[in-house]
Order: structure tokens, then sequence, then C-alpha cells
């Protein structure tokens, strides 16, 4: 938690990561905070509690929708499942941010300027 | 639309959030707990990871919320509820400011509807009045109507003009209807062809006068106003054709004008047609007001040339006579300045309505200023309240908004208060006309009016809102937390802002008070010219007319006016009676003329100056209170004899041969047809025009006077000295003694002579009474403040005042301490007043008398009013400081 490795996510990167999480299985927002923070090898440094404003957002624009279930612990809980548009949409910002990102690369790329 | 639609379910969706908030942290905890951690430390390590809670849960409805409604109506809820907290805080500052916006929203629609709206004529732009000067005309240049015009001017600018669609002219007048239950007599205003068409207002009923009308001896026609037509046709449009008789005479109604024409500034029953015999007119006879239409694209200063070309082409289609050359008229030097009618119709009145639009305008500033310390003082006390707001995340955009959208709420509360306030009182304005204003009638609240409260609602809010509010978000930082503790005072800066405001306040409140106090000596002033008649509220005024149709011979007409005096006079209670061709003040002018006397030489290419004619009955004077100054009244037996006598103001008989005694016994004459006629008497100068004005020179002819312009006077106001004047009982047996001698004579202008002279102060009074009021509102509004601030500084600085008082200093030390302070504020603002008065004050020279703008009684009086006004407001506070017990001062809080 020191401050001088703690980046900023670019908006919309959490949402994709969401969408990105949601497309393999359908999860409730606590198994989806520590998914997220387990497979970034906590190296993002996200507060869970940002999970929520994302996934209403989400909710709000279709690209997921939430249904009631039932958690490990016999708890009644949302789950969240990607909508169609959703994967879509997940589609063409995954597209979109490679490019971004080769652009980046290059750019830092040593050697050729 | 989706927002609308979603509301019934939000409240459930936000629960569902919290719930699945809450479910994910114990899920946190559980799991932390499960790998051995306790519950607690669990729990705290579950929230730090989870972010802040508050503002995470927040953000995630906010996705569902349209943010600026929601925030501004919860700014408004807040506002609200504060308001509702603090009910005196709320009623002090909401009265200030309804009673502050209700004056300005007044006086701003007298001032609309007066002076900003345009003429109610079809494309008023167009309309001018034919005003001309003529300012080599001597006696003539303190004529308020300028040069009007003669019937041969009309006609000559009729026939040549290039700059005017129609042009016409108009003179208003009375008249006498008879033969309707009991004769009355009505308003008129006599046309020429050409006045309908430049109005170009249709009429409601039938059709305008024509041309064909203006056809001396031909058949005689008239129009009636809408409200005559109501009062005594019942508004049938049968009424066209119908005949009616005025002045003796039948004439046939042709039309009715609309509800609310009038002719200029002429409210009138009948419209009677002119009708000139264009055979033999005269150069002179310079009687009527013009009135035309430009043609699109004319200016003014183009309609003035086409005058100036056409004025040597009167002169020479023209004569006053056999062997007299028009063009004497070139000494008279006459310019045409025309000028558009609106003008004419609003007269003088606009200066007066913009001082008094400034003067209720400083008191708003001033009310302003109130409500801005009043504000002030409770920003400080909620400090606390703000800063901790500030610390739970509000940025100071949002408590900035918070309290603009409290302190604009109240303005706008205040404006709707004022519009209430506003609207009774213009309506009081209206239904006394103690103003004596012109286009009554029109004055009404309209959109302009709602734009004009609301615009100053929002500036007001904004005035006395920003200040504290930026006050308060700027010092809501940590220190604020602090600021209520035992060991500080409020910051020298807050100190300086509430400073400066009273200050403010008292230099405001002197520059009212002065224009009040020198309104004031100017009405005294006013009071103190002798008018030129005494005991005015028992002399009884009542105009006869008695016209041709109705007793032809001039002899006859006479000894009727002196039948009625003898009648009147025999009244119970009747001192003395007499007629005149018109009182002081009553506005009739008989006419005006110049005067030749034979022991004078006159050279042929001059006229004389022009004076004032004037008829009078035998004691009329005496029982007016006129004094003679030499010489003798006339008597019943010249009148009859038709002897060639005459009396002339004091002014006159100076002018002409140095003093009053020397005039007596020379002659004098109008025209060479006129025999001398010997000087009798001399009389004192009377304020004919208002006891503002300068007394004209006057020549009093008798009634019946032979061989000039004008013969016998058949229109005369009759005097009745009487401490009964103006009962009902009075003016009954003043009836039945008229019609005792002839049924047929109407009485008109029945009132007394007071009352006359009140009407015409009516300005004045209505100036000094807004002035006034304003005044005193800015006094009362300058007190409480410094009051208030004093109060507060008091309260503020008690401990302080306890530690004196403990280290020994004296109660009186201390009372000269806070008065000190409260005398430093009001001093400067003296200062600065008296500045501001000075360099104000010069704009309303025009409304004074007898005054000068500087007036340093007035200035001297006001500012030791303030000064000592102001101590009084600190003594009180002052009191209370020495009271205090340094024991309970210290241990407070």
């Amino acid at each position: 938690m020191t401050k001088n490795t703690q980046r900023d996510l670019f908006p919309g990167a959490l949402e994709m990561m969401i969408l990105r999480t949601l497309k393999r299985e359908p999860l409730h927002g606590y198994a989806l905070a520590q998914h997220i923070k387990r497979t970034s090898d906590d190296l993002l440094q996200i507060e869970e509690g940002s999970l929520y404003p994302a996934l209403q957002r989400l909710l709000k624009q279709n690209l997921v929708k939430a249904e009631w279930g039932t958690s490990s612990t016999n708890r009644r809980v949302r789950i969240y499942k990607l909508t169609p548009a959703g994967a879509k949409h997940l589609q063409h910002e995954v597209s979109s941010f490679e490019r971004m990102l080769e652009g980046i690369t290059r750019v830092l790329a040593p050697g050729e300027s | 639309m989706s927002w609308l639609t979603q509301l019934p379910s939000r409240r459930r969706r936000y629960r569902e959030l919290s719930e699945e908030i809450q479910w994910h942290i114990d899920e946190k905890v559980d799991e932390l707990v499960a790998d051995g951690m306790p519950r607690d430390e669990a729990t705290h390590a579950a929230r730090r990871e989870f972010g802040n809670l508050g503002l995470l849960e927040e953000k995630s409805r906010d996705v569902w919320a349209w943010l600026p409604i929601e925030d501004f109506l919860s700014d408004i809820h807040y506002g609200l509820r504060t308001l509702r907290k603090n009910p005196v805080f709320t009623t002090v500052a909401l009265l200030t400011i309804a009673i502050g916006i209700g004056a300005n929203t007044a006086v701003f629609t007298v001032l609309n509807s007066v002076l900003l709206k345009p003429l109610n004529y079809p494309k008023p732009e167009q309309l001018v009045s034919l005003h001309q000067v003529a300012p080599g005309a001597a006696g003539l240049a303190d004529f308020e109507n300028g040069l009007l015009l003669s019937p041969s001017m009309y006609f000559t600018y009729a026939d040549h003009n290039r700059s005017f669609q129609s042009v016409g002219v108009w003179v208003p007048g009375s008249a006498n209807v008879t033969g309707r239950a009991e004769p009355e007599q009505v308003r008129t205003v006599f046309v020429s062809d050409g006045v309908f068409q430049a109005f170009n207002v249709q009429p409601a009923v039938g059709r305008w006068l024509s041309s064909d009308d203006q056809v001396p001896h031909g058949p005689e026609r008239v129009m009636l106003s809408y409200a005559y037509w109501q009062k005594r046709f019942g508004g049938t449009p049968a009424v066209v054709g119908q005949n009616i008789t005025v002045d003796s005479r039948p004439r046939e109604i042709v039309g009715v004008m609309p509800k609310g024409f009038e002719i200029v500034d002429a409210d009138f029953d009948v419209v009677v047609p002119l009708a000139f015999e264009r055979s033999n007119l005269p150069l002179a006879g310079f009687g009527f007001h013009g009135i035309a239409r430009l043609k699109p694209g004319v200016t003014i200063a183009q309609a003035n040339a086409d005058i100036r070309r056409m004025l040597p082409i009167w002169m020479d289609s023209w004569s006053n006579g056999p062997g007299q050359d028009g063009h004497i008229y070139e000494t008279w030097k006459i310019t045409p300045t025309i000028r558009p009618l609106k003008d004419e119709v609003i007269g003088n009145v606009s200066e007066l309505l913009w001082v008094v639009m400034a003067t209720i305008g400083l008191v708003m500033l001033i009310a302003c200023a109130n409500v801005t310390n009043l504000f002030l003082v409770r920003a400080e006390a909620r400090q606390q309240e703000l800063a901790i707001r500030a610390a739970l995340g509000a940025g100071w955009t949002r408590i900035l908004r918070t309290l603009l959208v409290e302190s604009l709420m109240l303005a706008l509360l205040g404006g709707i208060v004022g519009i209430g306030l506003a609207y009774a009182g213009v309506h009081f304005l209206v239904a006394t006309n103690l103003s004596n204003l012109p286009r009554l009638n029109e004055i009404s609240l309209d959109a302009r009016t709602v734009a004009f409260t609301f615009a100053l609602s929002v500036m007001s809010g904004l005035l006395f809102g920003l200040f504290p509010a930026l006050k308060c978000a700027r010092a809501g930082n940590a220190s604020a937390l602090r600021t209520e503790g035992r060991t500080t005072s409020a910051s020298r800066e807050r100190h300086r802002a509430r400073n400066l405001l009273v200050a403010g306040q008292v230099a405001v409140a002197l520059v009212l008070l002065v224009s009040a106090g020198l309104m004031i000596r100017t009405f005294g002033a006013l009071r103190n010219v002798d008018p030129g008649f005494s005991d005015p509220q028992h002399l009884q005024l009542l105009r006869i007319s008695i016209p041709e149709s109705l007793v032809k011979e001039p002899q006859q007409v006479t000894r009727i006016q002196n039948d009625i005096i003898n009648q009147l006079a025999a009244i119970r209670g009747v001192k003395s009676a007499g007629f005149i061709s018109e009182m002081p003040m009553e506005g009739f002018e008989s006419g005006w003329d110049q005067i030749f006397a034979q022991d004078k030489f006159y050279p042929a290419d001059t006229i004389p100056p022009l004076r004032l004619y004037k008829y009078l009955s035998p004691g009329v004077l005496q029982t007016v209170g006129t004094r003679l100054i030499a010489g003798r009244d006339l008597t019943w037996d010249e009148v009859y004899g038709v002897r060639p006598v005459v009396l002339l103001s004091e002014n006159l008989a100076r002018e002409m041969w140095g003093s009053p005694a020397a005039a007596i016994g020379k002659h004098v004459r109008e025209i060479p047809s006129m025999p001398w006629h010997e000087v009798i008497g001399v009389v004192q100068d009377v304020r004919e025009r208002g006891v503002q004005e300068t007394a004209p020179e006057i020549v009093y002819w008798p009634p019946m006077v032979v061989g000039g312009f004008t013969g016998t006077r058949r229109t005369v106001t009759f005097v009745i000295h009487s401490e009964r004047a103006g009962t009902e009982s009075f003016l009954n047996e003043i009836r039945q003694a008229v019609w005792s001698v002839n049924s047929n004579l109407p009485l008109a202008a029945v009132r007394t002579m007071q009352g006359v002279y009140d009407e015409s102060l009516a300005r004045t009074s209505f100036t000094l009474v807004m002035l006034a009021i304003a005044g005193a509102m800015a006094l009362t509004l300058g007190i409480i403040g410094i009051y208030g601030v004093m109060s507060y500084t008091v309260s503020q600085r008690k401990r302080e005042i306890g530690i004196r008082l403990a280290l020994g200093a004296q109660p009186g030390d201390v009372l000269q301490m806070i008065l000190r302070q409260g005398m430093a504020l009001a001093l400067a603002g003296v200062a600065i007043g008296v500045g501001a008065a000075f360099g104000l004050t010069r704009l309303m020279s025009n409304l004074l008398f007898g005054v000068t703008a500087h007036d340093p009684l007035t200035f001297a009086g006001v500012s030791v009013l303030l000064v000592f006004v102001a101590l009084l407001a600190c003594y009180v506070p002052g009191r209370r400081a020495i009271r205090v017990d340094p024991v309970v001062a210290l241990r407070y809080e």
C-alpha cells in the first residue's frame, strides 16, 4: 500500500476486468472481487468496494444482469451474469485496449528513435 | 424519463445494494477469522480493504440518480429546514426583503406604466406633438405649453406639409348637457379634422368625426367617450343617430370611442368638431394643441425643418387685419420644437419618478446590507456545522451552493410577498390619485414588472448570500472546528466586513434623510409663499357656463351672473360672493394678449409683451382675500355702464410705471379699436400657476368689455366665502340658489380653494411622502444595523469585558469603549454620506423650492440626528456590557 506503487486504473479498466471475469462464469460480488485480486496477483491496488459503483454502471447499461441466488454459506446473494450486449462490448473494449497497449509499447520500446 | 419510471423501485434497489455490500464485508470478516485473525481486527481489515463505505455506497446509488436535480432538491429541502428552524431570523430577514422588494416593485410598476410603456395608440412612435416656442415674444416665455397653434397655422401646416400623414389641432374645454335629467357640465375636447386620423384608433361604435362635420353652420355632430356612453346611454349601440343637447343645441351622435381612449392627456366625455370659418381667420389665436402622425421614415428634425419652411407661407397667407404686415411675427422667433407625443403626455413627471425610484433602490441596498449582516452573524454560528460537513466530504462548491440556495430561496419568498405588497400599494396609489400622475389608468403589474421583481430578488439574494457564503466556504477548513473554543474570538476580517456594511448603511441612510429633509424644507417654503388669496378652506368654488345658445344677449349674461351672486350671498352663513374668469391654480386660463399704455411709445415693428387677461366681478377680490395695493375696486354701475376701467397686478404696474400708486389714473387698451381704459386699482400679485411659479403680470377687466377681442365672459368661477364651504347641505343650498335663477345651468368644478391649492402641491407632497417613507425606512434599518452589530460585538467580547472589569476597569470606561467603537462607525458613515449626498442631491434640484440642494441646515440637522440615533443604538448594548458579572463571564461555557 505504499504510495509510489499505486497506479490509478484508466476509466473503463475495472469494468473491462469485471466483464472478462463474468464471461468465464457468473459470480456474486464478493467472489468477483476475490477473483480479480487473486488473478492480478495483487499487482493492481483495487479497493474492493469500488467494484459496486462499477457493477451498478454495468447494470444500468444492460451489459450485465443480476439474479438472486444462494452463496456457499447459504445466504441470499446476487449473482452477476454477462448479457449478450456485455459480451459484444467486452470484445470491442478488449480489441481497442490491445491496440492502445501495442501503441504504448511501441513508443516505450527502447532504441528505435 | 427512465429516471422517472425508476422512482418507485429505487428505494428497493438501494436497500438491496446496502444489503449486498454488508454481506460482502461479513463474508470477508468470516474468511479472515477462519484464517485465524481475531474478530475485531478482522472487521477493521475488511473495512479497510473495502474502502470508504459511505462514499462508495453513495457513488453506487448516484449511478441511478439524476444528479443536478437531486442535489438541488436536497439543497432546497435543507434550506427550508434551516429557515424553519430559525423562525426569528427567517421572519426578520423575510420581512426586510419583502418590504424592500415590495416598495421597489410598486415604484417600478408606476415607472414602467407611466414612462416606459409605449402609448396606447397604433404605431405610437410616429405620433408627435407640434410643440413650438417663441423666445422673441415677451411675456410668453413662461407659458408652460410654449406657443400653441392658431387655426390659420393649422390650415397652413395641413395644406403645405411634406412630413405628416395627418395633422390636426385640439383643445380641451367644457360644455353643458341638458335635457337629460339634471343639467350637467361635461368635459369636452374640440378637435379639427385630422386628429382622429392621426391617432388611428377605430371607434367602438359608429364612425369618426370627419371633414364633413367640420363645416361651419353645418349639421352639428359629436362623438362620445366609452365611459360617458356607458353612464348616460347604458352602452346601447342604438346611440348612433340619437341627439344630445350640448350647450343648448341638439347634436347628432355619430360614434363612440373605445374604452380608455384619451386625446393625449385629456380624459373627455364628448368630442365636438371645431368647424373653423376658414375665410376670415387671423394669424393670431394661438390656443390649440397640434398633433400629427409622421410619415414613415420622417425624423423629428426633418419635420421641424418642414415647419420652419412653412412659417413664412403662414405669414404671407393670412392677416390680423387690413394694413398689418404678417411678418411682424418674425420678431417672435417662432421655432418648431416637435416632440414625441409620449413626452407631451408624461410632462415633467419623469424626473420625479426617477428620483423616487433611485431613493427606493437605496432603501433596498440598506435592506440587503441588513440581511447580509444577519447572514454573516448566523454563518458564524454555523461555522462548526459547515466545518463538519466539509470534513465529511462535502466539496466547497457544494457548501457554497447550499448556502446560496438558502439565501436565494429567502429572496424569492421575499419577492413573492413583495409582489403582494406592491399590488396593494399600487392599487392604493391609483385609487387615491395622491400623486396626480399622468396615464394613471394604465398603471398595472405586467410581465415586465414581474421580471423586474424576479431579477431584483435573485440579485439581492446573490448580494446578501454570496458574501457570507464565500466567507464561510473559505473558512470551511479544520481550523473552523476550533473557533468556538474558549481561547479565540471572531477574526478581525469578519469584523471588518460587518463594520463596512454598517458604515455603508449609515451613509445611505444619510443620503435619503437629506433628500427627505430638503423636500420638507421645500414644502415649508412653498407653504410660506403668499399665494395671493387667503382662508382657502372657507372658499367654495364652482364654475358656471352660460352658452350663447341659451342666453344670447351679453348684457343678460352679466345680469344672470349678478343674480346668481345675490342669491348665493343670501344663503345662511355666507360672508360674501363674487365671480372671476378663473381662480389661481384651477388650471383654466382665459387668455393672454398684449396691452398698450396711452403714455408710452410703441415702435410699429414690435409686439408688446403678452399679459394674462382675467375678468372679474365687483367684490370678488375681497371675497378671495386678494389685497388691493392702490386705488379701488370695480362697481356694478361701472359694469353695467360698460365703463372703460381696468385693474392691474402689482408687478405689471411696477414694470410700466415704477410704482402701484403711479399707475392709478393711467390709460391702457388691447387694440386700437378699443377705448382707452382707466386704471382704477392695483392688486397684489397672485401665483396663478402654483406657488412655485412666479406670479404672472395680469390685467383684470370688467366682465363686459367692448372693442376688444373678447366680449362677455360666459364661463366663470363663482367664489363664496363661508364657514360652511364644502359641506353637503351647503352645496344643496347653492344648487337651489343657482337654479332659482336659471334651471338649465349645471354646476361644474365644485370644490374648495383648499382642494385646488392642495392639488397644485400634489406632486410636491407625493415626492415628500415617498422620500419621507424611504428616509424613515432607511433610518429604522440603519438603527437595527448598528444595534445588531454592537449587540453582537458586546456578546462576543463578554469574556474580555469580564476580564477588564475583574482587573479593575471602571464601568464608565467600558461603556465609553463600546460607545467609541459605535461612534467611529457612525461618524465614518456620516462622513461618507455627506460626501455622497452632496453629489446626489443636485440631481433633485428641480424638485426643490426656496432651498438649495446643498442646504447646510438640512445637512447638519440630518447628520446630528443620525449620530444621536447611532449613539442611542450603541448605548443599549453598552449598558448590557457593563452589567456583565466578571465571575459569570469567565465561567462562560
